[in-house]
């Protein structure tokens, strides 16, 4: 019994409809507990003021962005390679979550540098990495809508995800190359662990986890969509040729 | 019960309100098309049985 | 090999190739922003670098669906694929062809526009270099992208959102360059990185661009 069987559509959608209502009811959960937890009660940060309840969600989001490409990138290694139907449908399912979360990563990250660095938006690396991150997740998402047939869209988003991953990390080297940035500040950098306080530091990892858990729910509940409706058009097809 | 934000409620509040809009869409969409595979898949079920039968 | 090169060549300078499409293009942007930004020629200085790396860029995007967007509809992209030229050469003469036909001339004719610019006098040779050295990974990365979409009907909006991500890195260095070389600074990293992108691209995008041309013969 290998981890290859569950490429099959049939034993996929088994295990996922059994795993499902408790993915779910733990991302309500955690992602609940994270955020009331974020909002109502953590302090304000001496510095930043309120605005640190912005993490919260920023940080979470931009990981589980980069985490579903990712996620994205190997489900396409999978398809090209051993070609199971199931693994390009999550390669499919992925893209329009990890774009929802990189654009609410952007959108935060901008109201929070309104009032930090004065301006809505700074060409500052990360944030400029997760625009062209984001115009890479349309161009997937828009190549895999304009191909009708499925198994050829599968082919060449998987070559795009591939390529694109490879020009993604330059463009990261390529935009720290070009401006230092903001985000390095020592007061501002999560990076650096003895600036953030358990105060802060415990609610963030338990929205991180819920992000984490949300993304994995959307994904499962999308592959088992896409695998129904291939099967619906198996079925019609079968009936045309009858 | 609401924390007291000072002056950057705006900030704070349009990033959860932001947050919020978009996953909701997400779900939205993702439980629509959940119900729109669940149909077509029935359908299509229920006309093999009576080709079938 | 060298047949199809000259053909590719023959097509595009032939009335209606598209030769002039690009040039005239990287023309007007260089006549416009002036018009658009303001005389002083220390901003106009100051810009020079990013426009004209711009320009070229988005002359070079122009023309991308035409590498193999003709050919597949007469049908002499699936003459190619059966020809004993194995389809990542195919890919990458089309390309040359294409940087023959865009990115030389833009890189040529750059410096003249650079006086229209502005440019200072020190960084002619840097944006010279810099474009000889990027353009061609414009060209292969579009021809990629041109390989992708060319089963999709009205297919151009979806190249350039699909190819536009591809060069930015090509992009940051290659105005960085001239950037850098304008005021005296180390010119060479990202010179040396841009070569790196073009040779890069050039020795493995022929391959996934191959792959995917396949994919829409099939």
């Amino acid at each position: 019994m290998s981890l290859w069987e569950y490429a099959n559509p049939k034993k996929f959608m088994a295990l996922s409809g059994r795993l499902l209502p408790w993915i779910v009811a733990l991302t309500v959960l955690s992602l609940g507990i994270g955020i009331i937890w974020g909002f109502f009660f953590t302090p304000d940060d001496y510095k930043q003021g309120s605005t640190v309840k912005i993490i919260y969600i920023h940080v979470p989001a931009a990981s589980a962005a980069i985490n579903a490409w990712a996620v994205m990138l190997v489900a396409s290694l999978i398809w090209i390679v051993r070609r199971h139907h199931v693994s390009a449908l999550v390669a499919k399912a992925a893209a329009p979550v990890g774009l929802t979360f990189t654009l609410i990563a952007l959108i935060t990250g901008a109201l929070w540098g309104q009032p930090m660095w004065g301006t809505w938006w700074a060409w500052d690396p990360r944030l400029t990495s997760f625009l062209i991150f984001a115009l890479f997740y349309m161009g997937y998402i828009a190549l895999w809508e304009a191909v009708e047939n499925p198994d050829t869209a599968a082919d060449l988003t998987g070559v795009l995800c591939i390529v694109g991953s490879v020009f993604a990390l330059l463009s990261r080297y390529a935009v720290n190359f070009w401006n230092q940035g903001l985000h390095q500040g020592a007061s501002l950098s999560l990076d650096a662990k003895e600036n953030v306080s358990d105060v802060f530091w415990l609610p963030l990892v338990v929205c991180i986890i819920g992000f984490e858990l949300l993304f994995l729910a959307l994904v499962l509940i999308r592959t088992r969509s896409e695998i129904r409706l291939r099967r619906a058009q198996a079925l019609a097809a079968r009936e045309r040729l009858a | 019960m609401m924390p007291d934000l000072g002056k950057y409620a705006f900030a704070v509040l349009a990033s959860y309100g932001a947050t919020f809009a978009l996953l909701a869409a997400l779900v939205g969409v993702t439980v629509w098309h959940r119900a729109k595979s669940i149909r077509a898949l029935a359908e299509s079920e229920a006309r093999m049985e009576k080709s079938d039968g | 090999m060298s047949a199809l090169l000259f053909r590719d060549l023959r097509l595009a300078f032939r009335a209606g190739g598209g030769f002039g499409l690009g040039l005239a293009f990287f023309l007007l942007v260089a006549v416009l922003v002036p018009l658009g930004v303001g005389p002083e020629p220390t901003t106009l200085a100051k810009i020079a670098p990013g426009i004209l790396w711009v320009g070229a860029l988005l002359a070079c995007l122009l023309s991308l669906d035409r590498i193999f967007a003709l050919d597949f509809e007469d049908g002499s992209l699936d003459l190619l694929a059966t020809s004993p030229l194995p389809m990542e050469g195919a890919v990458a003469v089309k390309a040359l062809a294409h940087w023959l036909v865009t990115g030389l001339p833009l890189t040529l004719l750059a410096p003249v526009l650079g006086l229209l610019l502005n440019l200072p006098a020190e960084s002619y040779l840097w944006l010279i270099l810099s474009l000889l050295a990027g353009t061609p990974a414009l060209s292969m990365i579009g021809a990629f992208g041109a390989a992708l979409t060319v089963g999709i009907k009205r297919g151009g909006l979806l190249l350039s959102l699909l190819v536009l991500p591809l060069y930015v890195p090509t992009l940051i260095f290659g105005a960085e360059v001239i950037k850098r070389g304008a005021s005296g600074a180390d010119a060479v990293t990202p010179l040396a990185l841009l070569v790196a992108i073009t040779a890069v691209s050039g020795a493995l995008l022929p391959f996934a661009a191959a792959a995917a041309i396949r994919v829409n013969l099939r």
